[in-house]
């Protein structure tokens, strides 16, 4: 479904990216690992339209949609929740969440895809005519994915979902994103935490400045001395 | 309640003039409807979708010299001035905007400053255009509608003015509730979130330069025809555009009333410390208005309107 090969990307001077690669099959829950700045938001940056890369090609669905702008890519059906979560912090939590259907495909069905987030995220609706800022952490990222949903995406990217949140949090997260995942959205996600990453995914890529130096299925990355090796040091 | 208070405004703005028949109070008013229209087009740019602009005077001037010229060289009516000017203004929006949106932030704000420079210093060294001399609009007697020029009484001029604020009102009322309005907001509060939505970043914000820069330009050929003359210095200065800035964000920016309560504190300041103090008090306005933004920036950053609704809050309910 999604493609990723020899991916070179510049910050600027500096090269973030050098040939990374990664694949993602329909229906999948993959999960991007990597040590901190070893460039794992740099590629889901590209593969949204974010930034642009210097060589190498993604392709979705068959088609090559290195460099396009990011709002022609979100019309492919690719949703990218960001870091942190970046929500408009003055708007409501339902004004938040129906930006995300903005895109000509996702228009005429947003009663209807609203109507599903909030049932998926309960805060959604409970919260709806709040400021998004004053949420917690667990729950802006539960509007920041109902957001991304809106879009009505194929693949949800989301960079992080469980950065500074506590274990219960997570749990409950985790539990909406294999929902999601069962009701027909592929998933990529970023995560520090490898058991924490491969006890949801299927799959892992691991990213070590710029460069795609594993894969494979969670299981196998978990004993992986490579992984080890990496993550842990030594 | 408030719709009623609404009514009630509008009904004592309309009947003003037949109550104050002095020249000088309608004035104030008409000022205070032309410098509140110019706050609310600028609003809608810096305020709603956050792109700060202090080069406002551009499209003022270039609404006020479309129709100056057109009237002065070749007749033509300053109605149909006044839209060629707001159609003249939007397309130097975007050949402006193009490059100078690729900037954010204070980059933005001084990129607009320099531009309003260039075109000060233009039209400066048009002759053709008047040069630094300026242009006058012919005088046409007697009044008429089709001449846009009202030498013996202020009160239709009043009406336009008043018409001029509705408008931008209205446009800025039907924007908070609209799909544009929405992606204005959501790209002032955070670009990258706005984008990785699909939110087009570059489009919406030349739509809202355009309507903003139309909205001024009208209020530039209004200035021309209610002075009946323009020149660089007065159409085209930094002065006025930072003006424009600080009269919305005294009222309020981001709201849809703040840039209208803050041209009606600060157009009076002005003008009754002009007539109060005259020559010795030069510029004594411009020393209130320093306080005042001072004041706004420490004490209450969303302006006049946010005060009001902070005291409102406060107040017990039912009240």
């Amino acid at each position: 479904m999604l493609e990723v090969s020899g991916l070179d990307v510049l910050l600027g001077d500096y090269q973030a990216l050098w040939g990374a690669r990664l694949a993602v099959e329909r229906g999948e829950m993959v999960a991007l690992l990597g040590p901190n700045g070893s460039g794992k938001s740099t590629l889901m940056n590209s593969v949204s339209g974010l930034l642009r890369p210097r060589a190498g090609a993604i392709t979705f669905e068959g088609e090559p949609i290195a460099g396009l702008p990011a709002h022609r890519i979100v019309g492919r059906g690719i949703a990218h929740v960001l870091e942190r979560r970046r929500l408009f912090p003055y708007l409501s939590v339902r004004q938040n969440v129906w930006l995300g259907g903005y895109h000509a495909a996702a228009r005429g069905a947003r009663e209807a895809e609203y109507q599903r987030v909030a049932e998926l995220f309960p805060i959604v609706a409970a919260r709806a005519g709040q400021p998004a800022h004053t949420l917690s952490g667990g729950e802006q990222q539960m509007v920041a994915i109902a957001r991304g949903l809106m879009a009505r995406p194929r693949l949800l990217m989301i960079d992080e979902p469980f950065l500074g949140l506590a274990p219960q949090v997570v749990a409950h997260l985790t539990e909406a994103i294999r929902r999601i995942n069962r009701d027909g959205v592929t998933l990529l996600f970023i995560e520090q935490n490898v058991e924490l990453a491969l006890s949801i995914a299927a799959r892992g890529y691991v990213l070590e400045s710029g460069r795609t130096v594993v894969d494979g299925r969670s299981a196998e990355l978990l004993r992986s001395p490579e992984v080890r090796r990496i993550f842990l040091g030594g | 309640m408030k719709r009623a208070a609404l009514v009630v405004l509008l009904l004592a703005a309309l009947a003003f003039p037949a109550v104050f028949t002095l020249p000088f109070p309608r004035h104030v008013m008409i000022m205070i409807f032309l410098y509140g229209s110019l706050a609310v087009a600028w609003n809608i740019l810096a305020g709603y979708c956050g792109q700060i602009s202090l080069g406002h005077a551009v499209f003022f001037g270039i609404g006020a010299y479309t129709s100056t010229l057109l009237v002065a060289r070749a007749g033509v009516s300053p109605w149909l001035g006044m839209l060629a000017g707001a159609v003249l203004a939007v397309i130097v929006s975007q050949a402006v905007g193009f490059p100078v949106f690729r900037l954010r932030g204070h980059y933005f704000a001084i990129a607009t400053i320099a531009v309003g420079e260039i075109v000060q210093t233009l039209f400066i060294n048009w002759d053709w255009a008047g040069g630094a001399r300026g242009v006058f609009v012919p005088i046409r007697r007697p009044d008429s509608f089709v001449n846009f020029q009202f030498n013996e009484s202020k009160a239709v001029y009043y009406y336009i003015a008043l018409g001029l604020l509705l408008l931008g009102l209205a446009v800025t009322r039907r924007l908070e509730g609209s799909r544009p309005g929405y992606y204005f907001r959501a790209i002032r509060e955070d670009q990258e979130a706005a984008a990785s939505l699909g939110v087009h970043v570059a489009r919406e914000k030349l739509r809202a330069m355009a309507l903003s820069a139309a909205l001024t330009a009208l209020g530039g050929t209004f200035y021309a025809q209610y002075l009946l003359f323009i020149d660089p210095e007065a159409v085209f200065p930094l002065s006025l555009s930072i003006l424009i800035c600080l009269v919305s964000v005294l009222g309020g920016v981001g709201t849809l009333w703040g840039p209208v309560v803050g041209a009606a504190v600060l157009v009076p300041l002005s003008e009754y410390t002009r007539v109060w103090l005259g020559g010795t008090g030069k510029a004594l306005d411009l020393v209130i208005y320093g306080a005042l933004i001072v004041l706004v920036a420490v004490a209450q950053p969303s302006g006049l309107v946010g005060l009001a609704r902070r005291l409102g809050r406060r107040s017990p309910p039912g009240q």
